[in-house]
């Protein structure tokens, strides 16, 4: 499976996504935490995350006795890079020459 | 018990490179260009040498101090803001880049972190990191950096 296989994948589960989403609103949270607002099992968790990990989404720095995760965004940059971006781009030019005549006023 | 209080946030990147050439793309002004939207550093990286990041225009926009130096597995620099008063305010923050062989790649992690809960700073760099780490990543990869103009 390649890279983006894997990140697609990762990001295709919604209890995955959740997870992001409260690493989102509260980065650097253990296991323990995780699991208190989550509707998960705590095995399923830990399965969520390792999957998240695999995909470079979630990094894990061991802090003393405690094992934090966080947020990754980079992967998803990458996918805005190579998926949005790129179509985006005659559209945001658009925009911008659009922007630049009328500041200019009006000379084409 | 958690330690003190702390914002941070951790960027990780694998990069089909060698740790040498990723080394070089963050110490190189001439390579750094080309991925940081035209800013460049000031910098002669070694232990205790003055750090500045300036803007496309020349403008100072980050200063600080080698703190540790370890070619090319590791350094940290000390990072405070100067470009904008309240992300200033908030006093210097630290910045750990660690390169790691993982197979055919490197594995980069930067590690942005100030020792104050709910961070401004760690927050505004958040918005920057991710699209330079992905230009860097392309710059090494394919030869060419994926934005070129910073749109946000």
């Amino acid at each position: 499976m390649s890279d983006a296989d894997l990140l697609f994948k990762a990001l295709a589960d919604p209890g995955r996504r959740k997870l992001l989403d409260r690493l989102h609103a509260h980065d650097g949270q253990t296991l323990t935490e995780l699991c208190r607002h989550l509707d998960m099992t705590r095995q399923g968790v830990t399965q969520h995350l390792a999957v998240l990990e695999a995909a470079n989404l979630v990094a894990v720095e061991r802090r003393g006795r405690e094992k934090l995760h966080f947020l990754n965004p980079v992967p998803l940059q990458e996918i805005y890079d190579r998926w949005i971006y790129k179509f985006e781009r005659p559209r945001l030019k658009a925009l911008r020459d659009l922007k630049r005549r009328l500041e200019v006023g009006g000379t084409d | 018990m958690r330690t003190a209080p702390r914002s941070s946030f951790i960027y990780v990147s694998f990069i089909r490179t060698t740790p040498e050439k990723v080394w070089e793309a963050l110490t190189d002004p001439k390579f750094i260009r080309q991925y940081w939207f035209g800013s460049t550093v000031e910098c002669s990286w070694k232990k205790g040498s003055p750090w500045k990041l300036l803007g496309a225009d020349g403008g100072l926009t980050d200063s600080g101090e080698i703190l540790e130096i370890d070619p090319p597995r590791r350094m940290v620099i000390r990072w405070q803001n100067e470009w904008k008063a309240e992300l200033k305010a908030e006093g210097p923050g630290r910045c750990t880049i660690v390169l790691e062989p993982a197979g055919h790649a490197v594995k980069l992690t930067i590690t942005h972190e100030i020792d104050r809960p709910n961070s401004k700073l760690i927050t505004a760099v958040s918005g920057g990191w991710p699209a330079v780490i992905s230009n860097l990543k392309s710059l090494l990869e394919s030869g060419a950096p994926v934005i070129t103009e910073w749109a946000h």
